[in-house]
């Protein structure tokens, strides 16, 4: 009976979560768009609903009864697997995310290697979908993409060790509440900057988009899906983006922290603060698809390799040397 | 502590069938994928004892990026061909019994010790001291009672990476490169030259 009760508790705290991350997904997609419109000047989705909010969910209808389209010579149980798992994994990583400081579902030691070890394995669904695929574009397209993400993970990883460095706790909230006196944006600026462009290349956003180019692959490693499966792709795609701009502001930003903390700032509810924060970041992520153009192959595995994993790396021992000769270093 | 038993066995179960998957399987990419399954059911089983850290770092080096370079690789491979032929081919059997008798000496080693093994839901609360979480606990040990060893086995990782390349790496002639310097300290003097031409006597280019 107590098992029981725990498992209705649970179920019952999962989709309070889920459901308003589904609808935040589709909102985004339509505030991108908006976004993306209005940069260049045209007016954008506004025809469904009110501002054109419906539009996504006209979207998510319409793939819902579309036709899912299986090629015959693909290999299907895999075929069938990759949005399954694109979708999973990016849905899964919000279990440890904390919008508050009680209001969290799965408050563990190891939060933030928890976060890095599922958009590590993000990879998986864009592999198995371009391989199992068999045809040539999407295969190039997963090649592309896990060779990208996993270039980029390297110095996120860094980037990360960067923080913990000022934290000394892998847990979430602990990071957060260590920005209680000053936000790491400030002491950290230049690996924020290297943490959000990394965060692009990791979610396949413009201008890293190389596994999707649609002028050289057609769509990448999403040709061959039809229907409910593209749109599974296309939703684990922007919670992958929602997260990692979560991510930015937990690591960065000070997560829930409100900016300055007296009266008229205390009042709003923290979580609030946290969804100003991932929507400021999910702007800038808009407004770099607008603006830049795509990058060469060869320039994206430069800039991993070359540039991002020499500086954060060098960032490491500096923020080391700092926290050491000051003596500031988080006492266990 | 039935919920946990069911677990345990429920990761154990999935880590043993998805091994033995791993070597009967007939495509080579599913081989990998049951690797990759392995590898996270195995990690859960670290999770579950205690040892979120092992678990994590499991799943961050092993699945996150030594399964994607296998992956990788075997991917490459023409995914129509992928069929094993071990048993049906008699000209590669001479393989069989070397892997016979490694596998026979694993097979032992692995029996003696099994012999004294027993599902102890107890242990857990040993070997986690409570008031330090094991990321802790690891890190005061690898960095100061072990840290000659960590080193060491960073330096073997190391040479054996500078070796990789070096056995790979050719340099080779006549491609163009692109130096981002060269590229944007081009001024238009030098791209660009003003000629007055005159008539009927042209100009000279490359002179």
């Amino acid at each position: 009976m107590d098992y029981f009760y725990t498992l209705i508790l649970e179920t019952y705290k999962i989709l309070f979560l889920l459901l308003p991350l589904l609808t935040a997904v589709a909102m985004i997609v339509w505030l991108d768009r908006r976004v993306w419109a209005f940069v260049q000047k045209r007016k954008g989705p506004n025809v469904v609903g009110p501002f054109g909010l419906f539009q996504s969910l006209a979207d998510a209808l319409k793939y819902i009864f579309k036709e899912i389209i299986i090629p015959a010579s693909s290999n299907k149980i895999v075929f069938i697997l990759a949005p399954i798992t694109t979708m999973t994994l990016a849905l899964i990583s919000w279990a440890v995310i904390p919008f508050s400081e009680d209001f969290v579902l799965a408050n563990i030691n190891v939060g933030i290697l928890y976060l890095f070890a599922i958009s590590s394995l993000g990879v998986y669904g864009i592999i198995m979908g371009g391989w199992a695929s068999n045809s040539k574009y999407p295969f190039l397209g997963a090649i592309r993409s896990a060779a990208q993400m996993v270039s980029y993970e390297v110095s996120i990883g860094v980037i990360i060790i960067n923080v913990l460095l000022c934290v000394g706790s892998l847990n979430l909230t602990d990071i957060v509440l260590a920005q209680d006196k000053v936000w790491f944006v400030i002491p950290l600026f230049p690996m924020f900057v290297i943490f959000f462009i990394s965060a692009l290349a990791e979610t396949n956003r413009p201008p890293f988009d190389l596994p999707e180019a649609e002028a050289e692959l057609v769509a990448g490693y999403q040709t061959e899906y039809s229907g409910m499966m593209y749109a599974m792709f296309w939703l684990g795609e922007y919670a992958n983006i929602l997260l990692m701009c979560a991510m930015g502001s937990i690591l960065f930003l000070g997560g829930w922290l409100s900016p300055i903390s007296i009266y008229p700032f205390n009042l709003v509810p923290p979580a609030l603060w946290f969804i100003i924060k991932i929507l400021f970041l999910f702007i800038l992520f808009a407004l770099v698809k607008a603006i830049v153009p795509r990058y060469r192959y060869d320039q994206l595995m430069k800039l991993g390799w070359k540039i991002f994993l020499p500086f954060s790396l060098i960032w490491v021992v500096l923020t080391a040397g700092f926290l050491l000769y000051f003596d500031l270093l988080p006492k266990v | 502590m039935i919920a946990h038993a069911f677990f345990f066995y429920f990761f154990s179960f999935i880590a043993v069938v998805s091994a033995i998957m791993v070597t009967v399987s007939k495509n080579t990419v599913h081989s990998v994928f049951f690797l990759i399954l392995d590898f996270i059911s195995i990690s859960s089983l670290f999770i579950m004892i205690g040892a979120e850290f092992l678990g994590m770092i499991m799943l961050i080096v092993y699945v996150g990026a030594v399964a994607v370079l296998f992956l990788f690789v075997v991917m490459m491979l023409n995914v129509a061909k992928q069929k094993n032929t071990w048993f049906k081919s008699s000209t590669n059997s001479a393989h069989i019994p070397i892997g016979l008798l490694v596998s026979i000496i694993i097979f032992f080693e692995v029996i003696i010790v099994i012999g004294g093994w027993k599902y102890k839901p107890e242990l857990s609360n040993k070997i986690v001291v409570s008031d330090i979480t094991n990321t802790h606990s690891i890190g005061n040990v690898l960095y100061t009672d072990y840290i000659h060893l960590f080193q060491l086995s960073g330096m073997v990782l190391l040479v054996a990476m500078i070796g990789a390349i070096v056995l790979t790496f050719r340099k080779r002639e006549g491609i163009r490169r692109q130096s981002y310097f060269k590229q944007l300290s081009r001024e238009r003097n030098d791209g660009v030259s003003l000629v007055n031409v005159k008539s009927h006597q042209g100009v000279k280019i490359d002179d």
